[in-house]
């Protein structure tokens, strides 16, 4: 993103909800971004997945402008290469795990087959094959945020972005959704994650600090972890 | 963190050498506590003055010398593990102390200085987190530990953030501060050292 701002409104009413916001995430490496209720996270997540136009500024994923694309274009970028996961993890309650998997790909026009295949993958990286053919009413809140990241991630992801994924799931779970959306990265992701919790903020390689719409403040890349454990001088 | 407790608890496993105390002791807190050796002789030397454990032979020093835990050192064991830490009052905390403290000084912009104090904390996190992700699954005791850094250091941050957003909302509601007349009476509140 590169000086992006939105305005929601006009005249004296209007809203900064973003204001000359700067933010590259490299593949493979996982970014968080933390602010208060209303700082402007939601936005700028809306925005980076291009479900939403920046009033100034320009968006890039892939090298690709998102502003000379078309609709249609910007579409096939949202269900190829864009994956969502969501606090309340929005599956589609009329389909199965791998349905909900595979629809993103079946939409993008993989033939039945395949997309069932990469749905399987997809659930059993996630320890979930033998879930898939469960309906989301049938699954724990933790199975189903493992569902909604193997949809996040299925197939050929460039761009992993998540709201407050750990939504209502409690610490324990909270961390292996960290775990999950980590190891996606890994594998070459760029994952953006926004949250207000500093304990999953805590997963990520670089931390960004927004207020009020504006990124404040990030923090620097943080030492070996070993100097936590460096004996004390007496020992 | 009570050496002479976690030596109890190892001792009551069965009786140990002293050496052995030592590295029980640093794979049981996850190598996060280094113990120096010194430390442990005399924390046990302690013990035995105490009662609450006895050692193989009175004559000799040194590695070979074995510890047992004695009845009396039982009894203490298992009354500290039920004894909750003083918590009934609030530590000198340097970082509420550093906040409260701003507000005084001019030119200082409070929010500014919860900024750095919060990047630095999640800093910490981020090492910490990262351990955690490295360790083995089976390494139950020191993620334990890594935990239980982590909520302290979250548990901060959340007061930051509570303080942070406290002074924004003070700030748009109530006039700028002016120096106060010397109060009549002051509020005692209980302090830990």
């Amino acid at each position: 993103m590169r000086g992006v701002s939105k305005v929601y409104g006009q005249g004296p009413t209007a809203v900064h909800a973003l204001w000359d916001a700067d933010l590259s995430v490299e593949p493979g490496a996982l970014v968080a971004v933390m602010g208060p209720s209303g700082s402007g996270k939601s936005t700028l997540l809306t925005i980076a997945g291009s479900l939403e136009d920046p009033t100034r500024g320009e968006v890039l994923v892939d090298g690709a402008s998102l502003s000379q694309m078309s609709r249609n274009d910007k579409a096939r970028l949202r269900r190829r290469s864009i994956g969502y996961v969501f606090q309340d993890f929005n599956l589609l309650a009329g389909l199965t795990a791998v349905e909900n998997v595979t629809l993103p790909l079946e939409l993008d026009g993989l033939s039945a087959k395949r997309a069932h295949a990469a749905g399987m993958q997809a659930l059993d990286e996630l320890d979930l094959s033998d879930r898939a053919s469960r309906f989301p009413d049938e699954l724990s809140g933790g199975e189903r945020q493992r569902v909604a990241i193997a949809r996040a991630v299925v197939g050929d992801r460039l761009l992993l972005l998540a709201d407050e994924p750990s939504g209502a799931l409690d610490s324990i779970n909270g961390e292996a959704v960290m775990r999950l959306i980590r190891a996606a990265c890994r594998r070459g992701v760029a994952g953006v994650v926004v949250t207000h919790d500093a304990q999953l903020a805590s997963w990520a390689d670089r931390v960004v600090f927004l207020r009020d719409g504006r990124v404040v403040d990030q923090t620097s890349p943080p030492p070996s972890p070993e100097t936590l454990l460096a004996p004390s001088p007496n020992s | 963190m009570s050496v002479r407790h976690a030596l109890l608890a190892l001792l009551s496993e069965g009786p140990k050498y002293g050496l052995q105390l030592r590295q029980e002791f640093e794979a049981g807190t996850g190598e996060v506590w280094p113990l120096n050796v010194g430390q442990v002789y005399t924390t046990l030397q302690r013990l035995e003055r105490d009662g609450l454990v006895e050692s193989d032979d009175e004559g000799t020093d040194g590695p070979q010398k074995g510890f047992r835990i004695t009845a009396a050192g039982e009894k203490e064991l298992v009354g500290w593990l039920r004894t909750p830490p003083d918590l009934s009052s609030p530590p000198r905390d340097e970082l509420v102390i550093k906040v409260l403290v701003a507000l005084w000084v001019p030119g200082v912009d409070v929010h500014e200085v919860v900024q750095v104090h919060r990047r630095y904390l999640v800093e910490l996190m981020q090492q910490w987190t990262h351990l955690k992700e490295d360790a083995a699954e089976t390494d139950l005791r020191f993620v334990l530990v890594v935990d239980a850094e982590l909520f302290r250091l979250d548990s901060v941050i959340r007061w930051l953030d509570a303080a942070d957003g406290r002074l924004r909302r003070a700030a748009v509601e109530s006039p700028p501060r002016v120096p106060l007349p010397l109060p009549k009476r002051r509020r005692r509140v209980g302090v830990r050292p």
